[in-house]
């Protein structure tokens, strides 16, 4: 894939505040990444400083291989779905779409034409005589969406686009936006601080945490090899021990020594353990590899939420089957369920 | 109750006319066929006329002024605002004599222009004073209503603007401006009311010969003591403007649903 959108060693300063603290990162053409973290973590502030609104302390900013940080907003070739929508209050539908199109003084048979067909595109056929503020939010939604893509853009910013949306809403919309980004084929730079947002659509998700990247993966990869306490913590819910690589395949916590899979460590470096809610089995405890009592079980839908408390701390369990509150289990995981990650130094 | 009595009693007054010992009161339409007369038509149409340029004087430097203090650094436009009002503080009265020194035949500009071998210019108890006048004590109402519409406007919508392509003054003209209208729509309702029926700056900058129906009204109750002709004319002035500030809020309507283009249409 071509490289089309290149941040180098970005920092912001907001009066004194480092929002950014040198963001170095790399975006392909047709794309779906995601930008990923909890809020004031400077997301939005890097998808802000792309869209051209405000200007970074220091860094450049590469698009198909031209710094554009001196470049003005309306004069790049990025489109933005704002937080709120930021629809123009005193247009209808059909005038809100066809801004950008009559801004760049194109034929108003041709923005007839690309304004209907961009309405059907998002489901909103018909509703061009409509005023904006009548409408419901993820008809809204979708008005910023076709304004925004009337342009044909070479990226699109969305900036927590369905953040105002209730859960049912949100998982459609989440389908249908996937579904857009592979039907006009464009790159999408989506910026959210849900985790299960970003692991249903990007093809690349960047975790972000106070300024700075901490990894950058698929959402497998972000899963299952979350390169540090952080990300493991972000990205589901997960149990996270202090441990030592006791060799390469060897693990100790909670004194004793398991089998792993990982290689690559210091002989005794102190590390970081995650096990995965759902990689963790109650089990007799005859069979378990640790023991502990069932200290509460919370039915969640498919799955019950399980806390067995052992000597040394609370582990997460997430099983099908329930377990009795006071009984006396085993746990049990498999080598390849424990993913060990080197400590940060920052954190 | 105490709003209601005073306005019950000037309908009474302008129905009404002296009676004698016998029937004091005495209803009659003759206060509002007296008002029809030429001379007090006149007066009414110079009263609209001076309130007219001097709105459209306060929108004119009014809009520019909120909209630069609107696109200052925040932390200044409190203290910028305040400026504005401070002036506001101080008695009309004493603000509008300040002018009689400014513009007086022997007043600062033209001690100024005797300085300089020109003039003198006869300024004062002209309508330029009297508009004068009138802008300087009604600009901070516009400036305070239009800065107020543009200070709460939703910047990512001007954000959306130019991401969409527009240009500054694309942005301007077609969200910024639009969006705007109703700060300058409440502004032309808190300049034109006053300016309309005002009678202290008329009296003092175009002096005792310039008569606008704020001064009318005021002779009728002060010195001639015909509180039912001042009366009635202060009920064909109330019904005056309620018939302006309805076609403003008419107006202020018909912009928004052209915005909308028929936005009811489907319902």
């Amino acid at each position: 894939m071509r490289k089309l959108i290149e941040f180098k060693n970005i920092v912001k300063d907001f009066d004194g505040t480092l929002v950014l603290k040198g963001i170095n990162l790399t975006i392909h053409e047709n794309e779906f990444v995601t930008l990923l973290g909890p809020s004031g973590c400077g997301k939005t502030t890097l998808l802000r400083i792309l869209g051209g609104f405000i200007s970074q302390t220091e860094g450049e900013v590469f698009f198909e291989n031209i710094e554009i940080s001196k470049v003005p907003p309306y004069k790049r070739e990025i489109n933005t779905v704002f937080q709120r929508y930021a629809l123009f209050p005193h247009m209808n539908v059909f005038d809100n779409v066809a801004f950008g199109l009559r801004i760049k003084k194109q034929n108003e048979n041709v923005v007839t034409q690309k304004v209907t067909q961009m309405l059907h595109l998002v489901g909103l056929d018909g509703y061009g005589d409509r005023a904006v503020t009548m409408l419901s939010g993820g008809q809204q939604q979708r008005v910023a969406i076709a304004r925004a893509l009337v342009n044909e853009p070479m990226v699109l910013l969305l900036d927590e686009p369905l953040g105002a949306l209730d859960l049912k809403l949100r998982k459609e919309m989440q389908h249908e936006l996937k579904k857009i980004q592979k039907e006009v084929g464009i790159t999408f730079i989506y910026v959210t601080h849900d985790q299960e947002e970003a692991l249903t659509m990007s093809d690349n998700i960047v975790v972000m945490n106070a300024g700075e990247i901490q990894q950058i993966g698929t959402p497998t990869d972000i899963y299952n090899e979350p390169e540090n306490r952080f990300v493991a913590d972000f990205i589901g819910e997960s149990n996270i021990v202090e441990a030592i690589m006791v060799d390469d395949y060897r693990i100790a916590f909670d004194k004793e020594e398991f089998d792993c899979v990982d290689t690559g460590f210091n002989e005794n470096e102190e590390v970081d353990v995650v096990i995965r809610p759902e990689d963790l089995d109650i089990v007799p405890q005859e069979m378990g590899k640790m023991w502990g009592t069932v200290k509460s079980s919370l039915f969640k839908g498919v799955h019950y939420e399980i806390v067995v408390e052992t000597e040394f701390r609370e582990w997460i369990i997430h099983t099908t089957d329930n377990s009795e509150v006071g009984k006396e289990v085993g746990l049990h995981f498999f080598p390849e369920d424990v993913h060990v990650m080197s400590k940060m130094s920052s954190y | 109750m105490f709003i209601v009595i005073p306005m019950l009693l000037i309908v009474l007054y302008a129905f009404t006319t002296h009676g004698n010992a016998v029937v004091p009161l005495h209803f009659t339409l003759q206060n509002f066929v007296k008002f029809f007369d030429p001379v007090f038509i006149k007066v009414l149409g110079k009263s609209m006329q001076i309130a007219v340029v001097t709105t459209l004087f306060c929108i004119l430097i009014g809009y520019p002024i909120a909209y630069i203090i609107a696109n200052v650094n925040e932390k200044y436009q409190t203290l910028l605002m305040l400026l504005i009002t401070i002036p506001m503080w101080i008695n009309m009265l004493v603000r509008t004599y300040a002018w009689i020194s400014i513009l007086s035949d022997t007043g600062i500009i033209n001690s100024l222009l005797a300085y300089l071998h020109m003039g003198p210019i006869k300024m004062m108890y002209t309508d330029f004073a009297v508009i004068l006048g009138m802008v300087y004590n009604f600009l901070p109402f516009m400036i305070l209503s239009i800065y107020t519409a543009l200070a709460k406007m939703d910047k990512a919508i001007i954000n959306a603007s130019y991401d969409l392509g527009a240009n500054r003054f694309q942005t301007f003209t077609k969200v910024i401006f639009p969006l705007s209208m109703s700060g300058v729509i409440a502004g032309i309702t808190l300049v034109f009311l006053p300016a309309v029926s005002t009678f202290v700056i008329p009296k003092l900058l175009g002096g005792g010969q310039y008569m606008l129906i704020g001064n009318l009204i005021e002779n009728q109750f002060i010195t001639v003591g015909e509180w039912n002709f001042g009366s009635a004319i202060s009920l064909i002035m109330a019904s005056i403007i309620m018939l302006s500030m309805y076609m403003t809020k008419r107006f202020d309507r018909d912009v928004e649903e052209q915005a909308h283009s028929g936005g009811g249409k489907l319902w």
